[in-house]
C-alpha cells in the first residue's frame, strides 16, 4: 500500500544516485560561469529561474561572447525543445492532478528528473500518489541544483579540468537508459538516435539532438514488435489508472 | 540589465516548453494510438541522442582511439548498468575505469 508520503521518499530514493552524476556537473557549471566573468548572483539566479543545466552552459558561453539576446532566446530554445517530448510523454499520468500540482511538477521537469520519473510511472505497480514520486524526485534534484551551482561558484576556478568530473553526466544517463533497454527495438532506438545525434553533431543551433531523437522514435515506431498492443497499452494503462484513481477504483483496490 | 531581462525572458521560455503537454495541450486528449507508441521511446531516444556523442566526440571529432577513454569508460559502465541495474554503482565504475584509462594512456 503505498502513501503520499512513502512515494515522496521512494522518489527522493529514486534521484538519490542521479543525484552523484548532477552535483559535479552543477559544480562545473557554477566554476565555468564565474570563469567567463558571470556575477555569482547571476550565476545561482540561472539554476532556479532556468533550472536546465545544458541551457546554462551555453547561455554562460553566449552571454561572455556578446551573442544578441534574440540569438541566445533561441538557441536555448532549440535546445530545451526536447521538453516538449518529456512533456507530451509524463502528460497523461499527470491529466487528473489539479492545476497547482501540474505548474509545479511542470518546473522540476529536467533530463534526470524526468529519466526517473518516467520509468518509474511505466512500471506496472499501482498506485495513486505517483505524483509525489515525481515531487521527491524533482525537489531533490532541484536543490541539489542549487548547492552544486552555489559550491562551484565558491570554489571558483579550482576544480581542474584533468577531473573530467563532466563525465558522470553521460554516465548518469547510461545508468538510467540500460536498464530500460527491454526489448530489441529499444536498443535499436538508442543505437539509431545515438549515431544520428553523432553524425549530425554540427548543425547548427543544436538541431541534431532533435532530428536524431525523432529519428529514433520513428525507427522505433516503423519496426515492427512482437506485441503490437503492448506499448500503446503500457501508455494507455498508464491514464487510465490515473483516471480510475479519481473515480475511485484505485482505493477500493488498496 | 538586459542580462538579467534574457535570464528571465529563456526561464519562461523554458518554464513553457515544459508546461506545454502538461497543461496547455492536454485538451488535446485522446492522440491516436501510434502516436502514443511514439512516446514511449521518447526518453530512450533523447537520453541516448544526448549521451552518445558525449561519449564518442570529446573534441568535435569522433575519436574512437585510446586517447579518448570515454567510449571505452562508457561501455564499461553500460556493462555494470545491465548487469547490475544500480545507478550509483555504475557512476562509480564509470568515473574509475575513466580515470584509470586515463592514468595508463
Amino acid at each position: 500500500m503505498t502513501t503520499p508520503h512513502s512515494e515522496f521518499f521512494k522518489g527522493v530514493k529514486g534521484i538519490l544516485p542521479i543525484l552523484l552524476g548532477v552535483f559535479p556537473f552543477g559544480l562545473i557549471y557554477g566554476v565555468s560561469a564565474r570563469g567567463a566573468g558571470l556575477s555569482a548572483s547571476i550565476t545561482q539566479v540561472m539554476s532556479s529561474i532556468v533550472f536546465a543545466g545544458s541551457a546554462q552552459f551555453v547561455m554562460v558561453q553566449l552571454i561572455s561572447a556578446g551573442i544578441p539576446a534574440g540569438i541566445i532566446l533561441l538557441t536555448t530554445g532549440i535546445i530545451n525543445l526536447r521538453h516538449t517530448l518529456y512533456s507530451a510523454s509524463v502528460a497523461s499520468y499527470l491529466k487528473h492532478l489539479r492545476t497547482g500540482w501540474k505548474l509545479l511538477l511542470a518546473y522540476l521537469l529536467t533530463d534526470e528528473a524526468y529519466a526517473v520519473v518516467i520509468t518509474h510511472y511505466q512500471q506496472p505497480d499501482e498506485s495513486a500518489y505517483k505524483h509525489w514520486y515525481f515531487l521527491g524526485a524533482g525537489l531533490g534534484l532541484w536543490t541539489t541544483w542549487q548547492a552544486s551551482t552555489a559550491t562551484g561558484v565558491l570554489l571558483g576556478a579550482q576544480i581542474p579540468a584533468s577531473w573530467s568530473l563532466d563525465f558522470a553526466l553521460p554516465l548518469t544517463f547510461i545508468a538510467v537508459v540500460v536498464p530500460v533497454l527491454k526489448h530489441r527495438v529499444d536498443g535499436i532506438v538508442a543505437m539509431v538516435a545515438g549515431s544520428c545525434a553523432v553524425v549530425a553533431v554540427h548543425l547548427p543551433l543544436n538541431s541534431g539532438l532533435l532530428i536524431a531523437t525523432f529519428i529514433g522514435i520513428g525507427v522505433g515506431m516503423l519496426l515492427p514488435t512482437k506485441n503490437r498492443k503492448t506499448f500503446s497499452d503500457e501508455v494507455e494503462n498508464g491514464s487510465r489508472r490515473s483516471e480510475g484513481v479519481r473515480s475511485g477504483e484505485g482505493e477500493r483496490k488498496q | 540589465m538586459t542580462t538579467w531581462l534574457l535570464i528571465v525572458g529563456v526561464g519562461l521560455f523554458t518554464y513553457a516548453i515544459r508546461l506545454s503537454f502538461i497543461l496547455f495541450f492536454s485538451k488535446a486528449e485522446k492522440l491516436p494510438p501510434f502516436l502514443l507508441r511514439g512516446l514511449r521511446f521518447v526518453p530512450i531516444a533523447v537520453l541516448s541522442a544526448i549521451t552518445l556523442p558525449q561519449l564518442l566526440l570529446p573534441k568535435d571529432v569522433i575519436d574512437l582511439s585510446l586517447r579518448n577513454p570515454r567510449w571505452i569508460a562508457g561501455i564499461l559502465a553500460a556493462l555494470v548498468a545491465w548487469r547490475t541495474r544500480n545507478v550509483f554503482l555504475t557512476i562509480v565504475v564509470g568515473m574509475a575505469g575513466l580515470w584509470l584509462l586515463q592514468l595508463l594512456f
